[in-house]
């Protein structure tokens, strides 16, 4: 019990220590989250009318960020799986990384479901006995089931590792894998939940598909890994903490597969919409064409797809994925393309035209951008932070004092 | 307490602001809330924020504790708009469905039926919400994507057009139920598909599991002109709702359990509106399914709704 709280205080030292670029950094992150928090005060005081939503588009920018980042916190497992099962030692040095961004990501899909809810204050209906929890009838229930089991996992098998090795006891294998395990089945399921959440929905066409749960695992597939090659390159430059190259080529050539997978996909659906064009279609050509003169996405959309063909074609031309400057582009790329394509080009045509053919466009507020800037904020800070104490950990930097009863001692972990 | 509104119209209109002004100078001291101290809590006292914090889900709650989240809301209503308003929850009646039927050959889109809605469900008046949307189609076709939302000629019935009243269907299979991850949306026994205003946490799934778009949202506090307010209330209809939480079309649940008609049918100067009980063999509802044209709106999407549309 002692040795828990001298942990937990070490790493809360180990999270403030640190050079001038760090403090800036985490200072301009803290700075971000005020300021959207000041603006969700104001949000709470006059209601979600601050908000560009309406009875037409009644889910924004906040649930499209939520639908990405679902993506990226399951994306984490493309870490887990070789580390863990197919047991690569090079990619074991960087899983718990991995792991720390799902935790990040899932609690800023929670947030941005939270800052979405017209009354916070009842959040406790949801909880089981005390209030009362829709399972397994609704879909959002479910939601809500899957992703925080999915951040428990995330936090306690990392924890208990870098516990371990803190100790200097090797973390036992046969504790952790069967939680493992586990955790590699509830990505998946986390992300197909949410896609459940979409295309359950039989009076929104552009939603109610069965092609919606593969594409949103084939784009956060890509999405993920693109995410985590650019954060690994990050750490490898300001830490002191190696990142071999093999990780990042096997994750290049997982998100060359997944975009690829992802760009057909999508080719899929345009065709099945637009060679017969029907009503299921309405809300897919608003989105590509525009419609009676509304077309407030289409260059939003068309742009995203640009974007991930391009990273598409860099990824699959193997000269190309080698070179670390286009692969970090293509990154890039594919991260803002599919944020683009499965946020608000998911979330916002699902309501245009609406069931009785309205059409009413959508634009986000300023209050949205700077709440969901803030939450983005919060979530870095969180992997920052997690990060820096996985490292300090992982590199023997923060060690607990041996105590003189302790037995096991294996500093190799 | 009142139990009018309807008809008594003007005249009682004038007795409510002769007892607004009078409320004003005793400062809140009428009847129920006596006992309320200086505005804090927005205007409620500790206790009464308390309680409406901790508010069970209605069908979980006890007798007592209905009646106390009652007089909670009528409470509420007197410091929100300084109206006494009459709040019950007139339970459903036994072998009764009800079912709505709207004749589309005689519907002339004048849409008395959606004002007469706003007024007697207390709906905001600012945010312009209305339970029945009245389209404008034209001839010919029944494509939603080619109807007019917002017609608006000099008279109506425009030549070539016709008209189609959409509003809550009530579905017997309701996909805004399912999706509720609170229950805090239900069907009741007659079939009327309710909200419980005071347990929805307003993460507006319902919204987008309506195929028939009725579902609205209080973006903000719904505003009321306290002179316009309908004092009689049910929990689960027209009682003024919060800001944050979702609401809908209730059938009148207010009017109907006691055996009133829905205010829209009340309203229709054409009679294209029947309103009814599906188990009652000998009710006119039953003899427009069996011997008219009917049709429902997206029936194949399966949700079973309980208003139908029919043509001479």
């Amino acid at each position: 019990m002692q040795s828990l709280f001298r942990f937990l205080l070490d790493g809360a030292r180990e999270a403030l220590r640190g050079g001038s670029m760090y403090r800036l950094w985490c200072i301009g992150l803290l700075v971000v989250a005020a300021f959207g928090t000041l603006q969700y005060i104001e949000q709470l005081r006059h209601g979600l009318m601050v908000t560009g939503m309406s009875d037409q588009v009644s889910w924004g920018f906040y649930i499209a960020n939520f639908a990405f980042l679902v993506g990226i916190a399951a994306a984490a497992v493309l870490l887990v799986i070789p580390a863990y099962a197919f047991h690569r030692s090079d990619v074991k040095e960087v899983v718990l990384l991995g792991e720390g961004m799902a935790v990040a990501a899932v609690t800023m899909a929670i947030l941005f479901v939270i800052v979405d809810l017209g009354r916070p204050d009842r959040l406790w209906h949801m909880i089981p006995y005390i209030g009362r929890f829709n399972f397994p009838g609704s879909l959002l229930a479910w939601d809500v089931v899957v992703l925080n089991v999915y951040l428990l996992l995330n936090l306690c098998i990392p924890f208990y590792i870098l516990y371990s090795r803190y100790r200097g006891h090797a973390p036992s294998t046969r504790a952790y894998f069967p939680f493992v395990v586990l955790a590699m089945f509830w990505a998946i399921s986390i992300h197909a939940v949410t896609a459940f959440l979409f295309s359950a929905n039989s009076g929104r066409p552009f939603w109610h598909t069965s092609l919606l749960a593969p594409r949103f695992i084939a784009s956060a597939f890509a999405s993920g890994p693109a995410l985590i090659i650019l954060t690994l390159q990050v750490l490898r430059r300001v830490t002191a903490y190696p990142v071999k190259q093999s990780v990042i080529d096997m994750l290049a050539v997982i998100m060359m597969i997944a975009m690829q997978i992802n760009v057909f996909f999508v080719i899929a659906e345009l065709f099945t919409d637009f060679y017969n064009e029907g009503a299921h279609a309405a809300s897919i050509h608003y989105l590509f064409l525009g419609m009676h003169g509304f077309d407030a996405l289409r260059n939003w959309i068309w742009i995203a797809l640009l974007m991930n063909l391009v990273a598409m074609v860099i990824l699959t031309v193997n000269p190309w994925r080698r070179e670390m400057r286009l692969l970090n582009l293509a990154c890039v790329l594919g991260f803002v393309g599919i944020w683009i394509e499965k946020g608000m080009g998911l979330v916002i045509p699902g309501y245009i035209p609406t069931p009785l053919g309205e059409i009413f466009e959508y634009f986000p507020t300023g209050t949205e951008f700077a709440i969901a800037l803030a939450i983005w904020a919060i979530g870095l800070l969180m992997f920052t932070v997690m990060a820096k104490v996985a490292i300090a950990v992982e590199t023997g930097r923060m060690r607990a004092p041996p105590p003189s009863h302790d037995l096991a001692v294996n500093p190799e972990g | 307490m009142s139990n009018d509104s309807q008809k008594a119209g003007d005249k009682f209109d004038q007795a409510r602001r002769g007892f607004l002004e009078k409320l004003g100078k005793a400062a809140a001291g009428a009847g129920a809330a006596s006992a309320l101290p200086a505005p804090a809590w927005g205007g409620a006292s500790f206790l009464e924020a308390f309680g409406d914090m901790f508010n069970k889900q209605y069908k979980k709650m006890t007798r007592k504790e209905i009646d106390a989240a009652l007089s909670r809301i009528r409470r509420r209503a007197l410091r929100q708009y300084g109206v006494e308003i009459d709040c019950d929850d007139t339970p459903p009646q036994e072998n009764v469905v009800f079912g709505y039927a709207i004749n589309i050959s005689t519907c002339q889109g004048y849409r008395d039926c959606v004002h007469a809605c706003v007024k007697e469900n207390n709906l905001g008046r600012d945010s312009q919400v209305e339970y029945i949307r009245v389209l404008e189609m034209d001839q010919g076709t029944r494509n939603l994507e080619e109807a007019d939302h917002y017609y608006d000629p000099d008279t109506v019935p425009v030549e070539g057009k016709y008209y189609l009243p959409v509003q809550c269907m009530q579905c017997d299979d309701p996909p805004c139920v399912k999706a509720c991850p609170v229950e805090a949306t239900w069907m009741e026994p007659d079939g009327i598909v309710v909200i419980d205003y005071d347990w929805c946490i307003g993460c507006r799934y319902c919204m987008a599991a309506c195929p028939y778009w009725a579902r609205h949202f209080n973006w903000s506090q719904p505003k009321l002109p306290p002179e316009e307010i309908n004092t009689k209330t049910h929990y689960l209809g027209n009682r003024p709702r919060p800001r944050g939480v979702v609401e809908k079309c209730h059938f009148c649940i207010q009017r109907t359990r006691e055996g009133g008609q829905p205010a829209c049918m009340e309203a229709c100067p054409t009679g294209a509106r029947v309103f009814g009980n599906l188990l009652d063999p000998d009710s006119e509802i039953r003899y427009i399914l069996e011997n008219k044209t009917v049709f429902r709106l997206k029936e194949d999407l399966g949700t079973e709704p309980k208003l139908w549309y029919y043509t001479d």
